[in-house]
């Protein structure tokens, strides 16, 4: 009942998803349909693990007054603030600046630019990575900082003056070296995607169980 | 009045987390934790609204569809986890999807990632009045797709003139490639940081147009 009747309902599952895949039938359609409308329900229950998970470690650090446990308020009281928010006005979740609610000026004016900064905070990082990488050290290492010198010069106004030969190198490379190479590494993890599904069907790969008991 | 309360607190939470380039400090912190928040919150609003509302509890409550019922049952078993003693019954939801999702998934990839791969190389190397830069491009992208994949074939050892010479091609495209990705990301993270440092100097002080 632990591991066996999970396992089975993967294997069972696995086939008969694969199977329906190529058989052009009414009941085969019905067997996807069915399956599109339960797997989101199934699916959406996983988010009550997470912030179950998520309120039992803050409510926890809040408790033992763990350091910086004052932050983990500003992690609970969004956490159910905001779904609360968007219950009382449901309106709030689709409504743009045209209908302001604090639903919609938590999510455009916290969540939107953090995330935002958060990612062009990258750039600072990419920069110092790529100092330490580009480094012409070897016939390799030239490859890889000329042609990432070259894409970067084709793609912005300064790269003109080096006249159009640049910009069609630039484009020459993302269209053909770098196709062939992102082509191989794709084809490569398309095989390892198709060898672990076939390992998790059929029972050989078992890491997703889990330590939830024997 | 909305509009610039929104973009005081949305310039002050941008700073908040520049200023974790100087060093890690408490409102960097804030932000962080408070982007946790709002984001999960913000998820379990639209999980609601868009998946359990529409598709469970409505049919449910019009009473037309009690087979909902199952996966509803399903999916509750998740909070076992929560509970020692019948943890393992929160692997009956996971090994529903995860079966169903590998099912799904194989002829899908097999589709999209190798037989369009596959598809896709096999283009023709000449045609008239092609230029020669496009004739070297499809040789390239032939002979740099396998080389790059004898390069990642490690079931045998890269000597002699297959594998060896093979995979020594491979990985020059390789390195090509890798440089041409990086300089791409790195063109995609500054796009991101002037859009907001032209957020702050733009939007917020009104210093550039």
């Amino acid at each position: 009942m632990k591991r066996t009747v999970p396992l089975m309902i993967v294997m069972v599952g696995g086939i008969l998803m694969m199977i329906q895949y190529f058989i052009p039938h009414q009941y085969s359609q019905v067997v996807f349909d069915n399956y599109t409308e339960w797997a989101p329900i199934v699916g959406a229950f996983a988010l009550l693990l997470g912030v179950g998970s998520l309120t039992r470690v803050h409510s926890h650090r809040i408790k033992r007054k763990a350091p910086n446990w004052p932050y983990s308020w500003a992690v609970l009281i969004p956490l159910f603030g905001m779904p609360f928010l968007a219950l009382i006005w449901p309106e709030s979740l689709w409504g743009g600046s045209d209908s302001p609610s604090v639903f919609h000026f938590l999510f455009m004016n916290i969540q939107v630019p953090i995330q935002s900064t958060m990612f062009s905070l990258l750039a600072f990082y990419i920069a110092s990575a790529a100092f330490r990488a580009f480094r012409a050290k070897s016939a390799l290492a030239t490859v890889l900082l000329l042609s990432a010198v070259i894409v970067m010069l084709a793609q912005v106004p300064i790269g003109e003056i080096f006249g159009p030969w640049l910009q069609n190198t630039g484009l020459w490379i993302l269209r053909y070296p770098n196709l062939a190479a992102k082509r191989a590494i794709m084809l490569g993890v398309g095989f390892g995607i198709l060898a672990t599904n076939l390992k998790i069907i059929f029972g050989v790969e078992r890491n997703w169980l889990g330590g939830a008991g024997e | 009045m909305y509009e610039t309360i929104g973009l005081w607190v949305a310039a002050f939470f941008t700073l908040a987390i520049y200023s974790f380039l100087y060093k890690e400090n408490p409102i960097y912190r804030l932000a962080e934790h408070l982007v946790v928040g709002i984001s999960a919150g913000y998820g379990i609003a639209i999980t609601w609204e868009i998946t359990l509302e529409p598709r469970l509890i409505q049919p449910l409550l019009a009473g037309d569809n009690w087979v909902l019922l199952i996966p509803a049952l399903l999916g509750l078993l998740y909070i076992t986890r929560f509970i020692p003693s019948i943890a393992w019954l929160s692997r009956y939801p996971i090994a529903f999807l995860m079966g169903t999702g590998m099912g799904i998934g194989f002829p899908l990839t097999m589709k999209a990632s190798v037989l369009r791969q596959l598809e896709a190389a096999m283009a023709p190397v000449y045609a008239s009045g092609m230029p020669w830069f496009e004739v070297l491009g499809n040789l390239v992208l032939i002979f740099g797709t396998l080389a790059a994949l004898i390069y990642f074939f490690f079931s045998k050892p890269h000597k002699g003139l297959f594998f060896g010479t093979g995979s020594k091609i491979g990985i020059w495209v390789i390195m090509l490639g890798f440089g041409a990705t990086f300089g791409f990301t790195v063109m995609g993270r500054i796009s991101l940081l002037i859009g907001r440092v032209q957020f702050l100097l733009g939007d917020w002080l009104h210093l550039i147009e």
